[in-house]
C-alpha cells in the first residue's frame, strides 16, 4: 500500500450514466503517468475527483496513504495536489507575475493583522512570493511576460503560464488536464521536454492527453480509459500494442478478418 | 494622458503628498458652512464607498446591502452614547465591530451565491435591518429616531463645526485608505482577488475562498460601521428613513461610476456624485432620473469606471464578450 496517489475503485456516476467506472490507479512519486482515452472516456472527470472537485460516488482515493475522497478542494490542495485545468482558468486580468504570485498562497501565511502593520511575517512572506515567483517564471521560460496581463497572452502561452502557477505551490503532484490542447508542434515539443526536465528534478506528474505522440514520448506508465473504464495500464510500447487500446481508438478489425474468413471457406 | 499616467506612477507618493497637504489646507480658506458640509460628505461617502468598493470590486462578491451596515454603525452610536453615556471613541470601534459582525452572519448562510444573487440577498438584508430599526421601538426609538447624540470631545476638544468633523472624516478615510492599500498588496488582497477573477482556480491553488469571502465582507462592513458611527454624532439625529435602499444604490453608483476594483475610484465617485447632487438641487427629485442616465451611461462606454484600469472586473466583463464573440469559433474547434 504506498504510492504517492491511489485509487481503490472509484466511481463517479450522474445519475445514471457512468462517468468513472471502478477505476484502480497508483503513481508513484517520481513518475510521469499519462491518462489517455477516446472523447468522453471520463478523463476529465476521474482528475476532477482526484482533486476534490467531485466527490467520488464509490470507492476512495488516497494521497500519500492519506484518504482525500470526501475533502474539499482547498484541503486537498493543502497536502500538495496541484493542478491545472482542460479550458485555462487563469485570473485573466491579473498579470502572469500576480497570477504566480497567488501560486505562492500555500506557501505563505500573512493575515491581516501582518498585513495591515507591515509584520515580520509579512515582509517575509512578500519576499518570498517574489522570488520564488520570478524563479519559477525563469524555469518555465515565460520571464519576459512577468507584467503582461494573463488574458493577452496567446493559448499556448496561457497554458504554460497556469503550469507555472500550480508549480509556485510547490506541489507534491502535478496534475495536467491536456495541456498540449491548443499548441501547435513546436510549442508541444518545448512543453514536453519542460515537463521531462521537471520530472527529472523529481517532479511527480499525472497528465491527461489527446496527443498520443506526445504522450507516447513523454510517459512512463500510461493508463488507457474508455467509457469510464479502465481497459490497459502499462509503459507506453505495452499500450500501444494492446489490443483493446487499438479497438477503442481505431474501431474493430474482426468485421474485415470475418470477411476473409468466410471467402476462404 | 498617458503621459499624466506614466507622471503620476512615477511620483506617487509626492503626489499622494500633495493631496493630502491640499485636502488638509483648502478648507481653511474661509468656505461657507454649507460648503464645508458638502466636504464632509465627499470625504464621508467616500470611505463608505471605498468600504464596498472592497467587497465589490476586490473580491467579486456584488452586495448592494451596504446601506444595512451603514445603519447598525449608526444605531450603535445613538445607542450607546445616549443611553448609556459612554464615550465616543471606544463606541466608533463598538459601531464598527458590530457592522463587522453583521456583515460576517449575512456572508455565511451568501457563501454559495454570486452575482445577482448575492446582490438580491444583501438588498434584502439591508431592507430587513432597516425595518428593524424602525420598528423595534424600545431600542431605536422606531420613527421618531433618537435624537441629542452627543458630541464627541477629544481631550477638552469638542467636535462642533463642520470643519472639525471634515477632519474627522479626513483622518477617517486616510486611515482607511493606508489599510486598505495594505491589505491590498499583500496575500490577503491577492487571494480576495483570486477570488473575483476565477473562484475554481483559486481552490486549486489552495485559497481557503470561504473564509476568505467572509473576512472580506466583515472588513467592507466594519468600515461603513465606523462611517455611521461618526455620522450619528455628525448630525446629532438618526432615523431609519436615512438608511433606504437609496442610500445603498447611492452607494453603489458612486464606485460604479468612480471605478471598481481601484482604491482612487470611489474618491472620484464620490466628487462627482455629490457634486451633481449640490448642482442638480435645483431639478429636485429629477435629478435621481440624471443618476440613472449617468450610470447607464458609465456601464455603456466606460464600465471599468472613470479611474478603472482595463483590468477591473467590470471592463473585464466586455473585453471578455468582445473575446468571445472574435475568437467563439476557434474556441469551440479547441474543446
Amino acid at each position: 500500500m504506498s504510492g504517492l496517489l491511489r485509487t481503490e475503485g472509484v466511481c463517479c456516476y450522474f445519475g445514471g450514466l457512468k462517468a468513472v467506472d471502478n477505476v484502480d490507479m497508483q503513481v508513484e512519486p517520481g513518475d510521469i503517468f499519462g491518462i489517455i482515452g477516446p472523447n468522453g472516456a471520463g478523463k476529465t472527470t476521474f482528475f476532477n475527483v482526484c482533486s476534490g472537485i467531485y466527490k467520488p460516488t464509490h470507492g476512495k482515493v488516497y494521497f500519500c496513504d492519506q484518504d482525500i475522497s470526501n475533502m474539499s478542494q482547498e484541503a486537498i490542495s493543502h497536502l500538495g495536489v496541484g493542478r491545472t485545468f482542460q479550458t485555462t482558468q487563469l485570473f485573466q486580468f491579473m498579470s502572469v507575475l500576480e497570477n504566480v504570485k497567488i501560486g505562492c498562497h500555500m506557501g505563505t501565511k500573512t493575515n491581516m493583522f501582518d498585513a495591515i502593520f507591515h509584520t515580520k511575517t509579512y515582509r517575509a512572506d512578500e519576499q518570498y512570493a517574489e522570488e520564488k515567483s520570478m524563479e519559477t517564471l525563469r524555469n518555465a521560460g515565460l520571464e519576459q511576460y512577468a507584467n503582461t496581463l494573463a488574458g493577452n497572452l496567446s493559448y499556448g502561452i496561457q497554458r504554460r503560464v497556469e503550469i507555472a502557477r500550480s508549480l509556485a505551490s510547490s506541489p507534491k503532484i502535478l496534475m495536467l488536464d491536456e495541456p498540449a490542447a491548443g499548441m501547435n508542434r513546436l510549442e508541444t515539443d518545448a512543453l514536453r521536454d519542460f515537463l521531462k526536465e521537471l520530472n527529472a528534478k523529481g517532479q511527480t506528474i499525472l497528465l491527461i492527453e489527446h496527443d498520443m505522440k506526445f504522450v507516447m514520448n513523454c510517459c512512463n506508465r500510461i493508463m488507457v480509459l474508455n467509457f469510464g473504464e479502465k481497459i490497459c495500464e502499462g509503459s507506453p510500447e505495452f499500450v500501444s500494442g494492446n489490443k483493446e487500446v487499438q479497438t477503442a481508438y481505431f474501431g474493430s478489425r474482426t468485421f474485415g478478418k470475418d470477411v476473409e474468413a468466410n471467402a476462404e471457406n | 494622458m498617458s503621459k499624466i499616467k506614466a507622471f503620476v506612477g512615477k511620483h506617487r507618493s509626492l503626489m499622494l503628498t500633495a493631496a493630502l497637504v491640499f485636502a488638509i489646507v483648502f478648507p481653511l480658506f474661509g468656505f461657507k458652512k454649507s460648503m464645508v458640509r458638502i466636504f464632509c460628505r465627499i470625504l464621508m461617502y467616500f470611505t463608505l464607498a471605498g468600504s464596498l468598493n472592497i467587497t465589490n470590486g476586490y473580491s467579486g462578491q456584488t452586495s448592494l446591502g451596504h446601506a444595512g451596515f451603514y445603519c447598525i454603525g449608526a444605531y450603535v452610536m445613538a445607542i450607546l452614547t445616549t443611553r448609556f453615556q459612554i464615550s465616543f471613541w471606544p463606541v466608533l470601534l463598538l459601531s464598527g465591530i458590530g457592522a463587522a459582525v453583521a456583515g460576517l452572519i449575512i456572508s455565511v448562510p451568501t457563501l454559495r451565491l454570486k452575482g445577482i444573487y448575492l446582490s438580491i440577498i444583501t438588498l434584502g438584508a439591508s431592507e430587513v435591518i432597516r425595518i428593524i430599526a424602525l420598528n423595534w421601538e424600545g431600542v431605536t426609538g422606531g420613527s421618531f429616531g433618537i435624537k441629542d447624540i452627543p458630541r464627541p470631545t477629544f481631550f477638552g476638544f469638542t467636535f462642533d463645526s463642520p470643519l472639525k468633523f471634515y477632519y474627522l472624516f479626513l483622518g477617517v478615510a486616510v486611515i482607511f485608505l493606508l489599510i486598505s492599500y495594505r491589505l491590498i498588496h499583500s496575500r490577503v488582497g491577492r487571494s480576495w482577488m483570486s477570488i473575483r477573477e476565477n473562484e475554481l482556480a483559486a481552490k486549486s491553488l489552495g485559497v481557503r475562498t470561504a473564509p476568505a469571502k467572509m473576512m472580506n465582507f466583515a472588513y467592507g462592513a466594519f468600515w461603513a460601521g465606523i462611517i455611521g458611527g461618526i455620522y450619528a454624532v455628525y448630525v446629532q439625529y438618526i432615523d431609519s428613513a436615512v438608511f433606504s435602499l437609496d442610500e445603498g444604490f447611492n452607494i453603489m453608483s458612486m464606485i460604479i461610476i468612480g471605478g471598481q476594483g481601484t482604491l482612487i475610484g470611489p474618491i472620484v465617485g464620490s466628487i462627482v456624485v455629490n457634486g451633481l447632487t449640490e448642482l442638480l438641487r435645483p431639478i429636485g427629485v429629477w435629478r435621481f432620473v440624471m443618476y440613472a442616465a449617468l450610470i447607464i451611461v458609465m456601464m455603456w462606454f466606460r464600465p471599468q469606471g472613470l479611474m478603472g484600469e482595463s483590468n477591473s472586473i467590470l471592463a473585464g466583463a466586455k473585453i471578455k464578450m468582445r473575446k468571445a464573440g472574435k475568437t467563439g469559433g476557434k474556441k469551440e474547434a479547441i474543446s
